[in-house]
């Protein structure tokens, strides 16, 4: 569970994050929203305990100001939007590193280590990659193999930022599906910034709109995602249709038609 | 699940092929620049007067008292100390890079090499003892090093890694104008400071190996230590952070220690270039790229490497030494091109 609470963020001295208040339940999925500059990654860098923040935030019950770094490591996963993936370093290693926060600082991995890196890799459909360089990957591949690290890092929080970025259709869907089934089957919590909103309606349980650091709107999809609310905070006209049994459509109109 | 397995396992396997490869490498290293030199000394004999040094009982050694003194106080000191300065700058390069995410970082980069460069210069200038010259340019190091640590914070903790870099620059161009400057006054001392830059393994017994040792052994044992932690810096400050890596601590216990023993290594041999940056890219070429493999790695190679160079500057224009800096980039960047050429495995 993470529970914010008044939540401010000053970086260089301007509120990004300006008094929000939120609540993310056990396994439920939030869509983080909002035009750009809105605050989602400042966020959830503040949940992941990466900046200082007033007010509280919660993991689980716990402060993350009175948590060590090693303690947020092992509550909270963070998939960052444009991870840094050394070339040079194969899958394997790469999602090895997931298991840092259970490792002894100057010791080395466990075979229980070594065991819960291949389940992800088995998981993410990445064995028969896992001696590959990741210099060598595909867009797709890269982001599972992220996506595995995340996975080895065996938290119960899992926030990630702007996920499905530069991926085409199918492999966004592959990587939703995937969280998604992840949630289900170990009650993870996740909370997600999110730029498609048709994506972020489909797939959150609820949405927190975001503009200027504030929450404009909280809700169920149908509740967030109105031509008018959309209209007010991104500054765009959108066209809300109903796609039937599969919930709602965002969809840009041109101005003037 | 099973293939997964293997692959992971397959890779764990090749560690020990590239530990046998290496000490094989540097074991025979260390016995080339024992035997090669002006005067002929057999391996058997040499072995034999290891094993009578050693007290194993029944063998004496068959060197005679001049060759016995040519191995234990002219050659194994040599190729010793070569050794540690070998793989101190090798692995502190190594580190360098993980540090800072820079595959052109050099153990030199936050100012060492200006800062001793202009420690020796005064020594010479204003004190005119020769040796003098390692504990001035280790004091000129340290200065160096803490002098950029000090701006690089005072500057702002947010991206420490580039901010430290560009203090090292200033730093050391503060440094080097001061050591030309120095230079110039004292035109007399040209030669002596120049030929020290230049690198040069002493030939003055077991003082250089006994002084150095500590030095080497602390930094190594630090930077061998945290290893895993340079695997996880490989992903940024921040993610470095998330998976529960306390960033600051660990760069600068690993800067405070590759900068030592390369203060250390530079005082007592000069200013060796290439070896920080070449031993540890032609291992990631060839193959292990995880810091895991590639600091303990470096540390072997990289003692094997200075030892060999060290071979081919006192015996190629014999009796006439080449400063081994000239051998370590006249013969490692022909041999890292060929490396890089060949090599199927980068990018």
């Amino acid at each position: 569970m993470i529970a914010l609470d008044h939540v401010i963020v000053r970086l260089g001295g301007v509120r990004v994050v300006d008094d929000v208040s939120a609540r993310v339940e056990d396994g439920e999925w939030v869509g983080l929203i909002g035009p750009n500059g809105a605050g989602k990654t400042t966020l959830l860098r503040a949940v992941a305990g990466l900046v200082a923040h007033d007010g509280r935030i919660e993991l689980g019950g716990h402060a993350v100001s009175s948590l060590k770094r090693k303690q947020v490591s092992q509550r909270v996963a963070l998939v960052p939007q444009e991870p840094v993936m050394p070339r040079e370093l194969t899958v394997a290693e790469y999602v090895l590193l997931g298991r840092t926060p259970y490792v002894p600082y100057l010791g080395t991995e466990s075979g229980a280590d070594v065991a819960a890196v291949e389940r992800a890799l088995e998981r993410l459909d990445l064995e028969t990659l896992a001696g590959r360089r990741l210099g060598t990957l595909s867009g797709g591949e890269r982001q599972r193999a992220v996506l595995a690290r995340a996975l080895a890092q065996d938290t119960s929080i899992l926030l990630l930022d702007e996920p499905t970025t530069a991926l085409d259709v199918g492999r966004q869907q592959q990587v939703l599906e995937f969280v998604d089934r992840l949630r289900a089957e170990q009650s993870l919590t996740v909370l997600a910034a999110m730029h498609d909103l048709t994506l972020a309606g489909l797939y959150a349980d609820r949405l927190v709109l975001l503009d200027a650091g504030r929450v404009a709107a909280v809700g169920s999809a149908r509740e967030v995602l109105t031509g008018g609310t959309i209209a007010e905070h991104y500054g765009a006209d959108v066209a809300v249709v109903e796609a039937p049994g599969h919930g709602l459509a965002v969809v840009p109109v041109r101005r003037g038609r | 699940m099973e293939a997964a397995a293997v692959r992971v396992a397959r890779r764990r396997r090749a560690a020990p092929l590239w530990a046998v490869g290496s000490l094989l490498f540097l074991a025979g290293a260390l016995l080339t620049g024992v035997l090669v030199g002006p005067a002929h000394l057999g391996v058997g004999d040499v072995v034999q007067s290891i094993a009578a040094k050693a007290h194993v009982p029944g063998v004496t050694s068959p060197l005679s008292p001049v060759e016995d003194a040519i191995l234990w106080d002219i050659r194994l000191p040599r190729v010793v100390l070569g050794a540690l300065v070998g793989a101190m700058l090798a692995a502190a390069g190594a580190t360098y890079q993980g540090v800072f995410r820079n595959p052109l970082a050099d153990p030199y980069l936050l100012g060492v090499a200006a800062g001793a460069g202009l420690g020796a210069t005064l020594a010479v200038a204003y004190v005119s003892r020769q040796n003098l010259i390692p504990p001035a340019a280790f004091a000129g190091a340290a200065v160096a090093v803490a002098l950029t640590y000090a701006l690089g914070v005072s500057a702002g903790r947010e991206r420490m890694g580039t901010i430290l870099v560009l203090a090292g620059v200033t730093i050391a161009s503060f440094f080097t104008a001061v050591q030309t400057f120095v230079q110039q006054q004292h035109a007399d001392t040209l030669q002596q400071v120049y030929s020290w830059i230049l690198g040069r393994l002493p030939s003055s017994g077991w003082c250089d190996v006994v002084l150095l040792l500590p030095y080497v052994a602390i930094a190594s044992l630090v930077i061998l230590l945290h290893r895993r932690q340079l695997d996880v810096l490989s992903v940024g400050d921040e993610e470095a952070a998330t998976l529960g890596v306390n960033v600051p601590r660990v760069r600068l216990l690993l800067v405070v220690a590759a900068t030592l023993g390369t203060a250390a290594a530079v005082s007592v041999a000069g200013l060796i270039g290439f070896v920080g940056i070449i031993v540890p890219h032609a291992i990631r070429l060839a193959g292990p790229s995880s810091y895991r493999m590639l600091i303990p790695l470096s540390l072997v190679i990289g003692a094997g490497f200075l030892v060999l160079a060290d071979v081919v500057a006192r015996t190629a224009l014999s009796p006439a030494e080449i400063p081994i800096g000239v051998v370590t980039a006249f013969c490692g960047a022909p041999f890292f091109a060929v490396v890089m050429r060949t090599s199927r495995r980068f990018g």
